[in-house]
């Protein structure tokens, strides 16, 4: 089955835009008219509005054959929390599925490692390459929701991808829901990942499944998280060094220069030329580090996002679980006490008949959707877990590519830069 | 945050991992990294300003623990260093043979740099001579002291190999203590003025309370043979009788001690002619050291004789000209300082972030390393175990990646050491610059001294040639004066020729700083090029088989 691929490099990101993303159960082929395709990009980062006030908007572009969109293309105006909505919709409505993260609202999660942050924060927020970074983590949400059998029938998606902004505006306010907190993943993640140590602990009521291989499941995914956070963090940290050593390249490139002017002659010119070559090293370093950033940084980071949320659904399942072992149990109860209630002859057979039937039906009913609902988020949790291993260990398959590739180029790029040195050099010394 | 870190709590677990992950490559020999606290040696380079001290010398801190170093090459001559542990780059055997090509005691099989030729060998009939500070031993001054325990010092055993005819012997040692250094130092600084004589390690009285005595006594060790390696490699004081006698005679240093306190104290501060200070006459013998109060004259007379021959029938350019063309040249030094400052401080910084970069790719190796063993133990899918192939190729070519900066490292600091040399040289040469001028000022004294002499011997022949048959008194003083004026006179000639001595060494001494800088520098450049390219290759390498081998998601996702 082909995976909706994770296109970081912003080429095979637009390529992938341009070629649409089939519905995954068909095999790929350039959409035709009888081919249902859905195809979304987030462009054109704008800033609006001023002050503390001030925000994102993104331009969302649909392009699809779906029969209930507005074909073949609409472009809507969006911004952050509206992403949010979108994301709490579906968390609420497909429980069992790993729904796609997003990514952080403020650069905290970027952040936390720089010393100054509570000054720069501000600053960052609006930083290019954050807003650039925030962007493809934007644009990797809706397509991945857009590529999933399952998800891309929401209407909430179709809201989000169509309604005019008015609507929109209107929907977010509306939005009550369980997420009464402001829309900061991290903080409803927190609480999820609290509430499910509980559970995970035993601390709460010991309502839990027994099973073996999800309890082993759990144990994965929250040692995985530590994991790859870490991970992630060395990874950012190898951008910061790449930033450094360019800037004291650079520096050195300088005072190398200075010293050949010092120098004069031959020897002066091999100083200049060796500072000239630092200096362009230097920008090769800062490129790198902005590769790094996108390509292998940003990606580890979606890992991490992507297990959080896993942890969200295993909360749910939790719940869920919960939910139909107390209506289980609620029916038990009623039914000893209705009968109690018979016995106890403050009601005539008749109308206790049609009591009790009324109520058991109710209550029935109601302990069958909740064993549907828990079985169901099983169901689909089984299925989920085989394709998020998949398809990560495709995404970090490419991100470690890209990332060697980079490290490589930039190997290769020092040692030709200062290899055409050589020659140079040698007849400095040879003069 | 960051800062709070603590490594070896991250470091210690997986190492057993790291080995048999590492174990299993091919390309890898680090097999008995025994290091466990820290096989990547990721903590010895902490304070990179000793690294940058140390590292270029003697003695190599990871080469106890690393043992990608082999033993030191037995070839190399001055350094004993561990370059040669690089499998050449594979550019270097290619392209390269010895930089310098006169000198064949200095032979590189790396083809890395050598030694900066201040410090190195540079003589074109393969002289050599090799100093070894070792042995640091703590002993009792035996002195007639009421107090037990009396007074202690340190001793280091110096021992030389040489084949220069002046010390008339291929190998000998003596022990020595910092107090005979200072004597050394003081004697050549009397008997060489002019030259650049490489400046004494300090006396670092606070550093001496403060540091640990080990790592003090070390430091000073490290000091010392860098000084004396300096001392011998200068082509006049290399051979001087005052170095020869501290290398070879035994026991007690026979060089007279610099017994005044207050010139002592004053290292280096200015002096004023004693005839300003009131005395009457300046003895010949006198001027050719800047006035200050040393008591010995025996060797200076020496040195007098000496110069004296040398400089007998050398014509004295006109001042001026002369004066020009030096203070061009001064004002060149110092423009050069300036900037050998700044590239100083900039290589550090270099330094500095390319540890850091080897460092951090380290950690990023290892936490991709814990990942993969974590990945294979709770894999349930075989696509997990793949995920764990491609992380371990990830991080085995960081942990690789991290030991190729850190190694590089190693070079570069070497390379760029001579930054460093040059500028410690730049002390010795205003020390030079500093002696000709309190030479002039001497000359200067006694012309002006001279001349007044001269005019009231007139004034008193204009007196007593009025008087008929003369004034007894003032006869004898015309005398007494005339003899004053005698010695005056050849006070300043000896002083003029010590100036001209002086001026002629600073000539001699900048002709050959060009010459030996250029070298060093073109050296230091090549050596720092030539190991950027080696490692980087290394370096690219070892990405490369990471590109090779996830090669297949890149043509899946298109």
């Amino acid at each position: 089955m082909k995976m909706s691929t994770a296109p970081y490099d912003l080429e095979q990101q637009q390529q992938h835009q341009r070629s649409g993303v089939a519905a995954s159960s068909q095999s790929p082929r350039s959409p035709s008219s009888s081919t249902p395709f859905l195809s979304v990009s987030v462009t054109d980062p704008v800033k609006l509005g001023n002050g503390v006030q001030a925000y994102i908007s993104y331009r969302v572009i649909t392009k699809t054959n779906f029969p209930e969109y507005q074909g073949p293309e609409k472009i809507v105006i969006r911004r952050y929390s509206d992403f949010v909505w979108l994301r709490d919709r579906l968390f609420e409505k497909y429980k069992g599925i790993f729904i796609p993260p997003l990514p952080e609202k403020s650069a905290v999660g970027v952040l936390k490692f720089h010393m100054f942050w509570f000054i720069t924060a501000e600053k960052f927020r609006f930083s290019a390459e954050f807003i650039e970074m925030r962007r493809q983590a934007l644009d990797l949400f809706v397509n991945r929701i857009a590529s999933h059998h399952e998800l891309q029938q929401s209407e909430d998606l179709r809201m989000f991808l169509q309604a005019e902004e008015e609507t929109m505006e209107r929907l977010r306010a509306q939005e009550t829901g369980i997420f009464k907190k402001p829309s900061d993943l991290m903080q409803i993640f927190k609480d999820v990942q609290s509430k499910v140590s509980d559970v995970v602990l035993g601390k709460e009521k010991p309502v839990e499944e027994s099973d073996p291989d999800y309890e082993k499941l759990k144990h994965y995914i929250f040692e995985l998280e530590n994991h790859l956070a870490e991970a992630q963090k060395h990874a950012y940290r190898l951008v910061k060094r790449h930033r450094e050593l360019g800037q004291s390249l650079s520096d050195f490139g300088k005072a190398v220069k200075l010293l050949g002017a010092s120098e004069g002659n031959s020897l002066g010119k091999a100083f200049s030329e060796l500072g000239i070559k630092s200096e362009i090293l230097s920008t090769k370093l800062q490129k790198e580090a902005h590769q790094i950033l996108m390509n292998f940084e940003e990606p580890l980071k979606d890992y991490v996002r992507a297990v959080q949320s896993i942890k969200a659904t295993i909360a749910e399942r939790a719940n869920s679980f919960r939910k139909q072992c107390q209506l289980a149990e609620t029916v038990k109860l009623k039914e000893i006490d209705l009968k109690k209630m018979k016995g106890k002859g403050c009601i005539d057979l008749k109308s206790w008949q049609k009591l009790s039937a009324n109520i058991m039906r109710q209550l029935k009913t109601e302990s069958e959707q909740a064993t549907k609902t828990f079985e169901s988020i099983v169901r689909l949790m089984n299925e989920e877990i085989g394709r998020f291993q998949e398809q990560k260990t495709l995404d970090m398959g490419i991100a470690f590519h890209e990332f060697a590739k980079g490290q490589a180029r930039l190997a290769n790029d020092i040692a030709g830069a200062w290899r055409s040195l050589l020659p140079k050099l040698e007849a400095c010394s040879a003069a | 945050m960051m800062g709070s870190e603590n490594q070896s709590s991250e470091v210690s677990e997986p190492t057993e991992q790291m080995h048999n992950l590492v174990l299993h490559d091919e390309h890898d020999n680090d097999n008995n990294d025994h290091n466990g606290d820290d096989p990547l040696g990721i903590k010895s380079y902490s304070n990179y300003r000793s690294a940058m001290s140390t590292l270029s010398d003697t003695h190599h801190p990871l080469a106890d623990t690393d043992p990608l170093l082999s033993p030191p090459s037995p070839r190399r001559h001055h350094f004993p260093d561990t370059s040669s542990y690089i499998d050449p780059p594979s550019y270097n055997d290619a392209v390269f043979s010895p930089f310098n090509g006169a000198a064949s005691s200095v032979d590189s099989p790396s083809g890395s740099s050598d030694s900066p030729s201040f410090s190195g060998s540079r003589s074109p009939t393969s002289e050599y001579i090799k100093i070894t500070v070792s042995n640091p031993i703590k002993e009792q001054e035996n002195s007639n002291s009421i107090v037990p325990g009396g007074n202690s010092y340190v001793t280091y055993l110096i021992t030389t190999r040489t084949n220069v005819p002046e010390f008339g012997g291929n190998e000998f040692g003596v022990r020595r203590r910092f107090r005979d250094v200072v004597t050394l130092s003081d004697r050549l600084a009397e008997s060489y003025r002019g030259f650049f004589i490489p400046p004494r390690p300090d006396k670092s009285i606070v550093e001496s309370q403060v540091m640990q005595k080990q790592e003090f006594v070390e430091q000073r060790r490290v000091a010392l043979e860098k000084y004396l390696r300096r001392l011998g490699a200068h082509p006049v004081i290399g051979k001087s009788d005052e170095f020869r006698v501290f290398l070879q005679v035994q026991g007690k240093l026979p060089l007279p001690t610099t017994t005044d306190v207050a010139s002592r104290m004053l290292d280096g501060a200015a002096r004023l002619p004693k005839q300003l200070m009131g005395e009457s006459v300046i003895g010949p013998q006198e001027v050719v050291q800047p006035a200050k109060g040393g008591r010995d004259f025996m060797r200076l007379f020496k040195e007098l004789k000496q110069s004296m021959a040398n400089d007998w029938g050398g014509s004295k350019p006109p001042v001026v000209e002369e004066d020009k063309e030096f203070l061009e040249k001064k004002e060149r030094i110092q423009e050069l300082e300036q900037q050998i400052t700044n590239a100083s401080t900039q290589a550090e910084s270099l330094v500095k972030a390319q540890q850091d970069m080897g460092e951090t790719m380290g950690e990023l190796g290892l936490a991709f390393i814990k990942l993969t063993k974590f990945e294979n133990e709770e894999a349930v899918m075989n696509t997990q175990r793949v995920r764990a192939t491609d992380m371990k190729g990830l991080a085995t070519a960081a942990v690789k990646a991290s030991r190729f900066y850190r190694e590089l490292n190693a070079q570069t600091v070497k390379h760029l050491d001579t930054l460093h040399e040059y500028l410690g040289l730049m002390l010795a040469v205003h020390g030079a610059f500093s002696d000709r001028s309190s030479a002039l000022l001497t000359v200067q004294t006694l012309l002006s001294e001279l001349s007044t002499l001269q005019s009231r011997a007139e004034k008193l022949e204009a007196a007593s040639s009025r008087v008929f048959g003369g004034d007894k008194s003032r006869m004898r003083k015309l005398e007494e004066l005339q003899d004053t004026i005698k010695v005056t006179e050849d006070a300043k000639n000896v002083a003029i020729r010590e100036y001209e001595r002086i001026k002629e060494n600073n000539k001699s001494e900048l002709e050959r700083l060009d010459r030996e800088r250029r070298t060093d520098f073109l050296n230091m450049l090549k050596g720092y090029v030539v190991s950027q390219v080696g490692y980087a290759e290394k370096i690219a390498n070892v990405w490369t088989k990471v590109v090779e081998d996830t090669g297949g998601y890149v043509k899946e996702s298109t």
